[in-house]
């Protein structure tokens, strides 16, 4: 009788570990498929042509992704250079002040919620406040919802590295007499320097593959155009159209346009963990 | 206390103390001011879209929630097609992906070997990362036609004839639908919730664990009657944290539900949801109601995602400790 | 009634009466009166949780970071009193430097550790500076081994070097009273002894406050100590005479080691 519960109880661990390793693979195969579809389709459309010719109008052949690229970039830039100070600040303040302060607890909390709010209503935001009344999409409103989504990362990340620092750091800053901000800018926050960098480029790659905030903020653009007063041409929303659309010559530009995003975000990704993997070996 | 100040000192630094006074003040403030964005930008939200949703609130009132019907040339909009293809394929997609999250949870954190469980860890964060409308591109020109060829027809002659739930699965098998994109969504925040479910269990306390084990315990007996209770809470919100990304997820879905506003009950049937409707109609749309009307679905779906994260982050901040994530 | 260290208050850098601390509602210290000699080495002992590590950081207001923790009562310097409100805690800190448990260098080079206090009150020179640095970096006994590479990162130096450089980094400011937290507990012998000679070095110049968990460091460093236990100061005196012979009986106890 012993003996048969405990080959239950047996059994029912084996079931349990083959599932969980099921599951690990399923996990798995979902990214290898994912990639390998990725490489295979995204290999094929890459180019030169993709680097130095705009994108094609409709029925003609060829055309590449340059002022997809470009915009992109200059959308990305300028989002970034709106989020990384406010972020920092922002996070500094929480460290600093959000153990006394409720204030600063209910704005941590809110700070998660927009982590994960949906894209798509960040942009119906800007729209409303920015496209709806300058009179038209710009690369700006783009930036303006790209920074909207990357300062909740950098906030969070910013804070939760300050608050790695040993509070003995901390105290020995202040007992020589500083004030509270250059404990907090020239010790705290340089004690942590590269984490917070780790945050920035992080929140980088969260919004370089962003689609829905941009489609009623910088739009889309089919000529080459370096003003961030106009609507401008950026890869996610050309894949977006071009995936959809009826020419073979689009779909397969879609294509490279995501192996070109999805590149850099793995390699941000990676690359961030690599470099902090092996600080913290030494 | 009222002696007079010894020489020296003292004084020399007097100027000094009333400047760092002033800066730290101007710190404070400057730092509380850039922390104001986020909070300013959340109530902007709210108020900005219902300001704009105005006119369509007030044609349609409450009803607006549940009106089974959308159309642009009458001029007469209801969120309920929306709202159903967007919680359906919500709760669907958490129906298959919290069993496999949780299994790589259980995995990583139990029985995964050291070696491997940093690669494989990075491997789950590597999913999370790639940019959603790269999953979309992929649902439309990969999962979908293996899906049609494939799944559907099978999964039709199996259950087809089954009475009650034998109509979710009527319909040409066509690809694109409401299963397809609840199945391309599961993928998506698998990850999520599987690294919240990864991180509570690594807040259980080793000597419970051991203690459990010592009784004999097998490692799933361990994770179902000791961690599973212990962290329940927090499951619970990871759980939520990944149902609130899948509410307001846009680029995934809309490449592969099929954008048809309207309710067909069966799973196979294209359908639509708020951010799908959204990124299809909203560029191209007329001012007055069907603007106004788009806006308003803007503002259900801020409010549905905003209620489920914000319990999510309190479930989630509870079980990991008072300083939250 | 616990004993008055024999000094008169001339001779005494920091006059403590009727000093009472708080964790919330907990009482960490209870009614304590001392004086703290000026120009000596002050050695505090008892054990964990006596309230010797919570006493010295009182000295530096150094509580004054944490919600919830406060102090009442007076302690006494340069004829004002250190708990009051109106006191600025940095202007204390800048008077009264203090070095902790563990090397805390800034995340900056050696140079930028000692320079960065030394910048906060004072306008110097490149030239006056680098002497500053050279003079604090002299003081700690570290001068001969970092000169060379006075623009390395301060994480760079080794656990003993880098606590002596932290007492460089709070002599340089020149305070008058030095506070050393447990400064040797996470050292080795060898660094332990050259941090011991140090402090014997600078008590010409600066009254030190030491707390340790080691009474023979204790006996050999300090010229006056004081027991502690539960809060309170249980005996205070010549250190001599209170390791040859305590007055009081748990006093004798916890030196003797037949401590429960």
């Amino acid at each position: 009788m012993m003996m048969s519960i405990y080959t239950r109880r047996v059994w029912a661990n084996r079931v349990g570990m083959a599932m969980s390793m099921v599951a690990m693979s399923l996990g798995l195969i979902g990214l290898m498929w994912i990639l390998w579809t990725l490489f295979s389709k995204g290999f094929a459309a890459l180019s030169p042509d993709l680097f130095i010719q705009d994108t094609p109008a409709p029925g003609s052949e060829g055309g590449g992704l340059r002022n997809a690229i470009v915009g992109s970039g200059l959308i990305l830039l300028f989002s970034m250079l709106i989020a990384t100070p406010v972020g920092i600040f922002a996070g500094i303040y929480l460290a600093e002040y959000g153990r006394i302060s409720r204030f600063a607890s209910f704005t941590r909390f809110m700070t998660d919620i927009m982590l994960s709010a949906p894209s798509i209503v960040i942009g119906l935001f800007i729209y409303a406040i920015f496209v709806a009344r300058t009179g038209g999409f710009s690369g700006w409103a783009g930036s303006l919802a790209l920074a909207l989504i990357a300062i909740p990362v950098v906030v969070r990340t910013t804070e939760n590295m300050l608050k790695l620092v040993p509070t003995s750091l901390r105290e020995a800053a202040f007992a020589v007499g500083a004030p509270r901000w250059q404990v907090s800018l020239k010790v705290t926050l340089r004690a942590v320097k590269s984490g917070v960098v780790t945050g920035v480029l992080l929140a980088m790659a969260r919004i370089t593959g962003e689609t829905a905030p941009l489609l009623f903020t910088a739009l889309n653009n089919q000529f080459f155009s370096a003003n961030m007063s106009e609507p401008m041409g950026n890869l996610p929303v050309v894949i977006y159209q071009f995936a959809l659309s009826p020419y073979d010559n689009w779909v397969s530009l879609a294509w490279g346009g995501a192996l070109l995003i999805a590149l850099l975000v793995l390699a941000v990704n990676i690359g961030v963990r690599v470099a902090f993997r092996q600080k913290g070996k030494r | 206390m009222s002696e007079p100040s010894a020489p020296g000192g003292t004084d020399l630094h007097a100027r000094q103390i009333v400047k760092f006074r002033m800066q730290d003040r101007f710190f404070h403030y400057t730092t509380q001011l850039f922390a104001l964005v986020v909070l300013v930008a959340l109530v902007g939200i709210l108020v900005s879209l219902a300001i704009d949703a105005w006119p369509s609130l007030k044609a349609f009132g409450p009803s607006f929630l549940w009106t089974n019907v959308w159309s642009v040339p009458d001029g007469e909009f209801g969120a309920l097609a929306a709202i159903y293809g967007t919680v359906v394929t919500s709760v669907l997609a958490l129906v298959i992906a919290v069993p496999i999250s949780f299994g790589i949870a259980l995995f990583l954190t139990e029985t995964c070997p050291l070696w491997l469980r940093r690669p494989l860890g990075t491997a789950v964060e590597l999913l999370a990362g790639i940019p959603s409308i790269v999953y979309g591109i992929w649902g439309l020109f990969v999962f979908a036609p293996i899906f049609a060829e494939y799944v559907q027809p099978p999964l039709q002659d199996w259950l087809g004839d089954v009475p009650l739930i034998g109509s979710w699965f009527s319909g040409p098998p066509i690809g694109i639908g409401i299963l397809a994109a609840s199945l391309v969504l599961s993928m998506m925040v698998v990850p999520f919730i599987a690294s919240v479910m990864r991180d509570v269990f690594e807040t259980v306390p080793h000597v419970l664990k051991e203690s459990a084990y010592g009784l004999g315990c097998t490692t799933w007996e361990v994770m179902r009657n000791i961690v599973l209770p212990y962290t329940r809470v927090g499951v619970i919100g990871g759980i939520m944290l990944g149902l609130g990304r899948a509410l307001g997820e846009t680029m995934a879905v809309t490449f592969v539900i099929g954008n048809a506003n309207r309710i067909i009950p069966s799973l196979f049937a294209p359908g639509t949801s708020i951010a799908s409707t959204l990124a299809n109609e909203f560029g191209e749309a007329d001012p007055g109601l069907h603007i106004a009307s788009l806006f308003a679905l803007g503002l259900v779906l801020f409010v549905i995602t905003f209620i489920v994260l914000a319990i999510s982050r309190w479930l989630i901040s509870r079980s990991m400790g008072s300083e939250g994530l | 009634m616990p004993d008055q260290a024999p000094t008169n208050s001339k001779q005494a850098a920091l006059l403590v009466r009727n000093l009472n601390f708080y964790y919330g509602d907990f009482k960490g210290l209870k009614n304590i009166n001392m004086d703290i000699a000026r120009n000596k080495v002050t050695a505090f002992i008892g054990p964990s949780g006596c309230g010797k590590s919570t006493l010295l950081r009182t000295f530096n207001r150094m509580y004054d970071l944490y919600p919830g923790q406060r102090a009442e009562g007076e302690i006494m310097f340069n004829g004002k009193n250190l708990l009051d409100r109106k006191q600025d805690v940095n202007l204390v800190r800048a008077k009264i430097g203090m070095v902790f448990q563990k090397p805390t260098p800034f995340p900056m080079t050696i140079y930028e550790n000692i320079a960065f206090g030394v910048r906060l009150y004072e306008r110097l020179s490149k030239s006056a500076m680098d002497d500053r640095v050279e003079w604090a970096l002299k003081k700690a006994a570290l001068w001969e081994e970092v000169k060379s590479k006075l623009q390395q990162s301060g994480l760079s130096l080794s656990g003993g070097q880098q606590q002596r450089l932290c007492i460089a980094r709070a002599v340089a400011v020149k305070p008058e009273v030095v506070l050393l937290d447990e400064p040797t507990s996470a050292l080795d012998p060898i660094s332990t002894a050259k941090i011991e000679e140090l402090i014997y070095e600078l008590k010409n110049e600066y009254t030190i406050a030491i707390v340790t968990h080691n009474m023979q460091q204790a006996a050999r460093i300090s010229d006056f100590t004081a027991f502690m236990y539960l809060g309170e100061l249980i005996e205070m005196g010549d250190t001599d005479q209170l390791f040859l012979k305590p007055r009081n009986k748990q006093t004798e106890d916890y030196i003797t080691g037949r401590f429960g």
